[in-house]
Order: structure tokens, then C-alpha cells, then sequence
């Protein structure tokens, strides 16, 4: 019996230092990030590598905004995002709704058609998605990065179908006596009751579009319409070269800030979207 | 983790026939459609059809400005005798048998061990899936740096400990693999993914496996695997998908422009789809690109199809039926 319980908890053990060790490593590279960002230009290229900088140089995340427009791209990823994510919550829960609750002809067909293109590659749908853009003459405004969100999302769809379905029917049918419209109930009594999944939706789609990085691409191609993704993209490979890494580093951390801080705040909606969707983004 | 609502619901409808408002589906007709038109049309114009236009896009030569001109399977007999194009197959083709095994077999392994703990397991899922959610270009610059071979943190422990030293990024041989590197960082969320399935495996199965006298192996061969195998399955078509179309870090670490003519030395970083996009959106040969899209489409299917048919072999299904 002891024997078996030395074994228990030596395995335990294991456990435990292999997950806290592992998680560790997946550390090192955001306090790699966050010490380059603080050094001096001169810190980075030495060997061994340097873990604490000396001195910190608080000037690199001020000077970065004067090197490149940092505020430009931070707003522009702002409003893209705001209306992506808008657009994207608004129509994918009114046909979710739709999905959940209503009966009509072709209901089933239209949302099983819509369901599998959840996997559907990307790559196909590419070129004449930006081809069609390009004949509405959208190319060079941030329509292109907003517009296919007012459309609905699949994935968005199904999750928020999946939780309408859970919400009673009784509360409908009462609201239905009291003599309130479709869209009344959807406004006052289903949307109200989704928070968390709301929540969920909420927190992909600004994930999705601060992160995004292929769109943003395609379609923009000015200085004063980049995102932050393009923008430090193009801070690392055509402005000021090597000379500017701190500066880079400086402006990847800004990047990556805002997103930890989203999964500490929402972490349930997190884990909790990736769970359902189990896609990647 | 936290069940969700979502999934645990019972089926809310069955109560259906009793409903007393049958007579009004003019109302939810009306309604019904009118609430999922947008959602009709976003599949319409942004998905379906674009599939259905890209296949016609593949047998013409378009270059935008002018009219699309049919010039039947030519983009594709071009394609064959295309070196660069092969030499894309050649590497996507690498990066997925590294990848896809790998990446499962990582994140299954760790999910395990976070679902024998439940003790610390928020802590643990935390930092393991942070990398996760670090945007791509970030990303790419950090392991731009992490993986300097002379200043980087990755093999300065290597040098240390005299081990061979990589020149990851630089060496035509170790791209792929640091991209499979980098990949794995953000392992987190196939690990969440399969931690919540093992921790949905109901405990009393394993009472009774342990009372049947069956050793940790056993529980795990025939009733941990079997009972996560339909996720595992998910995961693995999601992952085979999701590989097929790297492009990100490979067009960040190694390209950088739309029309570069090379990706890292010897073309070692031509991903599939970088050698599209480049055809796209550098040299706007749109039929071209197409063809290319359009034969990855088929692959994709194509595997996903074998994928479906293999998996009566090995996936295990609890229920019958109950769709959606």
C-alpha cells in the first residue's frame, strides 16, 4: 500500500514538473520579446544573449511612436475590428435565431449548406472574393476587411444555433401570447439571455481581427490604411533595417498586450469558444 | 473545464407538436427568412459562389485589367511543367508530414497530463495556451529573433551544452522544421480542445475498467482513446486542413513583399500558398493562381474525403445518430 502510494505521488510529481516546466518554456519567448524591447539597439546582437537589459530603455516604446505611426495603425485596427465584429455578431444572430426557432420550407437544407463550408480552405475563395471587390472599386478602403462579417460566419452561426436551442421555449410562447413581434423577442428575450455566448463570439471576432494578417494584405496597401500587423511588418523589413530591432520589439509587445490582457479577462469565453468551434483561427 | 451550455443542452424542441401557434408559419416563414438573408447571401458571394467562379477563373488567362480569356486546361498542363510550383509541393508536403503528427501527438500528450490534474489546471492551461492567442506577425518576429543562430536564446543553451547548433532560419535544410517549431508553440488550442474531451470521459467507465483489473494502459487503450476518438479525428482534419495552407510566418519570415522572387534560401519556404499568392496578387495571373487554389481545393477534399472513410475503422461513436 505505501509502495503504491510512493509510486502514486512520485508520478504526480512528474506530472506536475513536466506541465509547470513546459509551461514555463512556452514563457521564454514573451520575456525574450519583452527584454528586446527594453534594450538598447547595441544589447541585442550579443552573445550570450542578455536576459536582463542594462540599461532598460523605457525610450524605445515612446520613440516608436515617432518612427512609425503607431496611433494611425492602432485606430485603423480599431475600426476595422469594431465594425468586423459588429457586423459579424448582428447578422450571425439573427440567422441563428432564425436556425434555432422559426419553421419554414428550406430551412434545414439552407443551414446545412451553410454549415459545411466551416471547413471550407480559404485559398478557393481568395481570388474572386478580390475580384469582386475589386470591380466594386474597394480596393484601398477597409470595406473588403468589414463588409463579409455583415454576412454572417458559419462557425458563428452553429455556435450561437447550438445555444438558442437551449434557451426554453416557454418564455417565447409567453411573450408570443403577450403578443410580441419576431424580432421583439429576439431583441428582448433571446439576445438578452445569450450574453455568454454572445461573450464567446464577442471575444473570437476581436481576437480574429487584431491578429489577422493575410487580409489586411490583400487589400490594403497604403501607409495610412495598414493595421498594426501590416505595420510592423513593414517597420521589420523597410524602415530603419536591422538598426530599428528594439523599436520592432517595442511594437510587438504593444501587439501582443492587448490580447493577453482579453484572455485574462474573458479566459472562460475563451476557452469556451475554442472548445466549441475547435477551429483555428 | 466548464461544460457548456451549448453542449449539454437537451433538445429543446421536442415538445414541438404541442405548440399551439402551428397556424402562424406564414408569420415564421415570413420571419424565417427574412432574419437569415443576409446569412444567404454572405454564402452566395463570399463562399459558394466564389468556389464555382475560381474553378471558371482556372481555365482562363485574367490579368485584371483586361477580360478573362478561356484558354481551357492550359493554366494546368502549365502548372505540371512548372518547377516552382512543384518545388511548393514539395515543401508543403514536408511541412504537413511534420506537422500534423507531431502537433497531435504533443497536444494529446500534454492534454493527458492536465486532465490526470486537476489540481493547478487553469494555471497550467494558461500557459500552455497563451502562445496561442500572439498574433502572427508578432510571432514570427520574436522566433525571427529567438532562432538566431548566433544571438538567439534557443541555441545559446545548445552552444553551451556543445550540442550542434542549427542555423534555423538561414539553412535550406532546417526552415520547414523551424516553422514546424514555431508552430508548435501555438499548440494551445488542440490542447484545450482535447483536454475538454478527456475530461467529458465519464469516471465511472474508469471505476469499472479498474475493477475488471485492467492497468493504466488498458484504461487508456480501450477507454480513454476510443471514447476521444471522434475528436481526435476532428482535430486531425483540422489540422491537415489548416496545414495544407500555411502562410503567414513564411511569407513574414521569408518573403515580406507581394512580387519577391524567392522564399528563404533555395526557395525553402515556397509554402503552397505563398507561391499562389505571389502569382495573385504579385504577378496578378489570377487564372493561373486559380488552377493552383483549385488543385489544392481538390486535394484538401480528397484527403478529408479518405479521412471520413477511414474513420469507420477507428473512430468510436457513442450514440447513433442525433446529428447537428
Amino acid at each position: 500500500m505505501t509502495a503504491f502510494r510512493i509510486r502514486h505521488n512520485a508520478s504526480r510529481f512528474l506530472i506536475h514538473l513536466t506541465l509547470a516546466g513546459g509551461g514555463a518554456l512556452m514563457l521564454v519567448p514573451f520575456f525574450w520579446l519583452l527584454s528586446s524591447s527594453l534594450k538598447a539597439p547595441h544589447e541585442i546582437f550579443v552573445f550570450p544573449p542578455k536576459w536582463i537589459p542594462d540599461p532598460i530603455r523605457w525610450a524605445n516604446y515612446l520613440e516608436v511612436f515617432e518612427v512609425v505611426s503607431v496611433m494611425r495603425y492602432a485606430a485603423n485596427t480599431m475600426t476595422i475590428t469594431f465594425f468586423s465584429t459588429l457586423g459579424v455578431i448582428v447578422s450571425s444572430s439573427m440567422a441563428a435565431y432564425s436556425f434555432a426557432r422559426l419553421r419554414f420550407k428550406g430551412r434545414d437544407i439552407v443551414f446545412a449548406l451553410i454549415l459545411s463550408t466551416v471547413m471550407l480552405p480559404y485559398v478557393v475563395t481568395m481570388i474572386p472574393v478580390y475580384i469582386l471587390f475589386t470591380r466594386l472599386g474597394w480596393i484601398g478602403t477597409f470595406l473588403p476587411l468589414i463588409v463579409p462579417d455583415w454576412f454572417g460566419g458559419p462557425i458563428t452561426i452553429f455556435l450561437l444555433r447550438q445555444f438558442f436551442r437551449t434557451i426554453p421555449l416557454e418564455l417565447e410562447d409567453a411573450a408570443r401570447i403577450d403578443g410580441a413581434s419576431r424580432p421583439r423577442i429576439f431583441a428582448q428575450i433571446i439576445l438578452p439571455l445569450s450574453r455568454s455566448a454572445l461573450t464567446v463570439v464577442l471575444v473570437l471576432s476581436l481576437l480574429h481581427n487584431w491578429n489577422d494578417f493575410l487580409t489586411p494584405l490583400i487589400y490594403l496597401h497604403k501607409r495610412d490604411l495598414f493595421t498594426l500587423a501590416l505595420g510592423l511588418n513593414a517597420l521589420q523589413y523597410f524602415e530603419g533595417g536591422l538598426d530599428w530591432t528594439h523599436y520592432v520589439m517595442a511594437l510587438a509587445t504593444l501587439m501582443v498586450l492587448p490580447v493577453v490582457i482579453l484572455y485574462f479577462l474573458a479566459q472562460r469565453a475563451f476557452v469556451e469558444g475554442i472548445v466549441l468551434t475547435g477551429l483555428k483561427g | 473545464m466548464q461544460s457548456s451550455p451549448a453542449q449539454s443542452a437537451p433538445e429543446a424542441q421536442t415538445d414541438r407538436g404541442l405548440r399551439f401557434f402551428q397556424r402562424l408559419s406564414f408569420e415564421e416563414t415570413l420571419f424565417g427568412w427574412m432574419f437569415i438573408i443576409p446569412a444567404v447571401l454572405g454564402l452566395l458571394f463570399f463562399r459558394l459562389g466564389p468556389v464555382f467562379a475560381s474553378f471558371y477563373l482556372s481555365l482562363t488567362k485574367y490579368e485584371i485589367i483586361t477580360a478573362p480569356q478561356w484558354i481551357g486546361f492550359a493554366n494546368y498542363t502549365k502548372l505540371v511543367k512548372d518547377a516552382l510550383w512543384l518545388r511548393s509541393i514539395e515543401v508543403t508536403l514536408w511541412y504537413v508530414t511534420l506537422f500534423v503528427p507531431l502537433s497531435l501527438t504533443f497536444a494529446y500528450a500534454v492534454a493527458l497530463l492536465m486532465s490526470r490534474n486537476v489540481r493547478g489546471i487553469t494555471t497550467y492551461r494558461t500557459l500552455w495556451y497563451l502562445p496561442s492567442v500572439v498574433p502572427v506577425v508578432a510571432s514570427a518576429t520574436i522566433w525571427r529573433w529567438g532562432l538566431n543562430p548566433e544571438f538567439g536564446p534557443i541555441n545559446y543553451p545548445l552552444k553551451v551544452l556543445g550540442l550542434p547548433a542549427p542555423r534555423w532560419l538561414t539553412d535550406p535544410d532546417w526552415i520547414v522544421p523551424s516553422i514546424v517549431f514555431i508552430g508548435l508553440w501555438g499548440l494551445g488550442n488542440s490542447v484545450l480542445i482535447f483536454l475538454a474531451s478527456l475530461i467529458s470521459v465519464p469516471r465511472t467507465y474508469y471505476e469499472a475498467a479498474e475493477v475488471d483489473g485492467a492497468n493504466s494502459w488498458a484504461r487508456f487503450r480501450h477507454v480513454t482513446l476510443p471514447l476521444t476518438s471522434s475528436i481526435i479525428f476532428y482535430q486531425l482534419i483540422v489540422t491537415v486542413i489548416n496545414s495544407f495552407q500555411v502562410f503567414g510566418v513564411a511569407y513574414i519570415l521569408f518573403v515580406s513583399n507581394p512580387s519577391a522572387s524567392s522564399a528563404g534560401p533555395n526557395n525553402a519556404a515556397l509554402f503552397y500558398v505563398l507561391y499562389m499568392f505571389r502569382n495573385a496578387f504579385g504577378y496578378f495571373r489570377n487564372g493561373y493562381a486559380s488552377a493552383m487554389a483549385w488543385i489544392l481545393f481538390l486535394v484538401i477534399m480528397l484527403l478529408t474525403a479518405i479521412l471520413f472513410y477511414s474513420q469507420r475503422r477507428w473512430v468510436y461513436y457513442e450514440t447513433e445518430g442525433g446529428g447537428s
